[in-house]
């Protein structure tokens, strides 16, 4: 730092107490001190800007409530997407693939495939369906019977069925593939493509939530960073008179940050009510329905470490939200 | 300790409101800031507050060159600075103590360590009986104390006044010169920034006077200005 001691002493002509001892000096304070006050002030601050906030509740509740929708949309999405994936994972263990065998192989050589097939570790057990048996199965089940009975041959395929050791749908479908290749087999069907179809869409709607997210969190960074601006705005004279008596950017910046914070984390919390809500609302017709299929399936919510981080998530976005918008305008604000 | 050299401001649309003006003040003095609107009296305070740079020459106040100042310095700077303004400039939505306390909470104390400072304060300006009222419940001049008291709270070494008397009757002006007179004499260096003329000759201080952005004179007013000519003529400006 320059420092200049100038030695002019003109104009000292009517200095009233040229040779007065210095009787006050700025107050310093240590290091210690500082550091604990900057974490009291914090504190402090802390409370002060969710005191502000709550002194008008109307427009607090109401800016609250737009950033929970936003924040409850994807996060809900979210939420049934992982219920469609825990249903979808419990179908996945009813994964069957039907080895239709070529007309020309003999119930013999059939059940020897079923008898080696087994022996496989892809592949958990297997059932061999006779030609016979498949007609008596068909004539029971469909009805049509007495018209088979008119037909000179038996035109039903020996079957093979092949459950697979593992419960994921992509391996059994390699499974499948394999199987296909087989001399003795016909054709090779995996009973549950739509298990498949359903994968995909799941995968469809994961994305789809991801991009909803990401448009509707920069929906609520936007949103707090106007409130933020309005908050600013209106304590204009106080920001001027703080910095007119020492007060750093921090200082200054410090309220609207905490208040940025607080609309973030309460916006989460909100959103997390809405949730939960729709969730028990939508519970016990679940229920109903997953009986009628003889399901127990049950909803699921958020779970602790997804609340988690929908809390932290929020209050980062209000606070990232506070700290763009008082870059932008703190500035602007000085003494004049 | 503040000294002015060679200081000019020339403003962005070419107006200079400072040209080549030099002074010092020493530590503990107190003296009056006057002249004409215009003349360059805000100009001057801002300068002192960082508010705004010298186009040209340098201010040193405590040994310290203003123009080494970065941006990030000036919260510290302005901590060595007791400010007090015409319009009192306090905060309405909290009490006289929390006003007070303000300068205190800035730089780093605890509301309870603030607490006997702020009091002491209140006591120097006579408000201690008034901490937990709003300011709006005051009268002009009592507000005008509360911004003295803010001023002061940590003991900066210097204070600036700017029209502190402006909106008070010549009692209520007399109380407040009497507080600023009392500060000086335990080593705060005071300027106080006036177009008060019937104040400044009520004292024998020592008095700059702006006219057009130049410094025209130095000295005690009243004591080579026997008869009242040249403050009626500097009033009529």
């Amino acid at each position: 730092m320059k420092r200049a001691t100038p030695s002019r002493t003109a104009n000292k002509a009517a200095v009233n107490k040229p040779s007065v001892p210095r009787g006050a000096s700025l107050q310093i304070t240590t290091f210690a001190q500082r550091f604990t006050s900057y974490r009291n002030h914090h504190k402090v601050v802390a409370v002060e800007s969710l005191q502000r906030l709550l002194v008008t509740p109307l427009p607090t509740l109401m800016t609250v409530m737009v950033l929970a929708i936003a924040i409850a949309l994807p996060a809900g999405l979210y939420v049934m997407l992982k219920n469609a994936q825990l249903l979808s994972r419990d179908w996945d263990g009813s994964a069957q693939i039907s080895l239709y065998l070529k007309q020309n192989v003999s119930a013999i050589e059939g059940k020897n495939l079923a008898k080696t097939l087994e022996r496989r570790v892809d592949i958990s057990r297997t059932q061999f369906i006779s030609k016979e048996l498949a007609l008596e199965e068909f004539k029971v089940l469909s009805g049509f019977g007495d018209l088979l009975k008119e037909l000179d041959e038996n035109p039903l395929p020996a079957v093979v069925v092949v459950y697979p050791a593992q419960r994921d749908a992509a391996q059994a479908e390699q499974l499948r593939i394999t199987l296909d290749g087989f001399q003795q087999v016909e054709s090779a069907e995996l009973d549950a493509e739509w298990v498949q179809r359903l994968h995909a869409m799941l995968d469809l709607g994961e994305r789809l939530v991801f991009a909803l997210g990401l448009g509707l969190g920069l929906a609520v960074l936007l949103v707090v960073i106007n409130t933020i601006r309005l908050a600013i705005e209106a304590r204009r004279d106080e920001i001027i008179i703080v910095k007119m008596v020492g007060a750093t950017d921090a200082f200054v910046r410090r309220p609207f940050l905490y208040c940025g914070l607080w609309y973030g984390l309460a916006g989460g919390i909100v959103a997390l009510i809405i949730i939960e809500s729709v969730l028990f609302w939508v519970d016990s017709p679940v229920g109903q329905l997953a009986d009628l299929y003889s399901s127990n399936f049950d909803l699921s919510g958020l779970g602790f470490g997804n609340t988690l981080s929908l809390f932290l998530t929020s209050a980062f976005i209000g606070w990232l939200g506070a700290w763009l918008a008082v870059g932008q305008h703190l500035r602007a604000i000085e003494p004049r | 300790m503040i000294s002015f050299q060679q200081v000019c401001k020339r403003y962005a649309n070419g107006k200079d409101a400072l040209q080549q003006v030099s002074f010092q003040l020493d530590v503990g003095e107190l003296a009056f800031l006057t002249g004409h609107s215009g003349a360059g009296k805000s100009t001057l305070l801002k300068l002192l507050t960082l508010i705004e740079r010298p186009t040209q020459g340098q201010i040193i106040v405590e040994n310290q060159n203003l123009s080494a100042i970065t941006r990030m310095g000036v919260p510290y700077y302005r901590r060595k600075i007791g400010m007090v303004f015409q319009n009192h400039q306090l905060l309405f939505d909290r009490t006289v103590f929390d006003n007070v306390a303000l300068p205190l909470l800035i730089s780093g104390y605890s509301r309870k360590d603030a607490g006997r400072r702020v009091r002491a304060a209140l006591d120097k300006v006579g408000l201690l009986s008034k901490e937990n009222l709003l300011p709006i419940m005051l009268s002009g001049g009592e507000q005008q104390r509360v911004g003295i008291a803010r001023a002061v709270v940590n003991k900066p070494p210097i204070l600036l006044a700017d029209e502190p008397t402006g909106n008070l009757d010549p009692e209520l002006s007399a109380e407040i010169m009497d507080l600023f007179q009392q500060f000086s004499n335990v080593g705060v260096t005071v300027l106080v920034a006036t177009h008060d003329l019937s104040l400044i000759s009520r004292y024998n201080h020592r008095s700059l006077i702006l006219r057009d952005g130049l410094l025209t004179e130095d000295g005690v007013l009243s004591s080579h200005l026997h008869d009242d000519d040249k403050l009626q003529s500097l009033e009529a400006e």
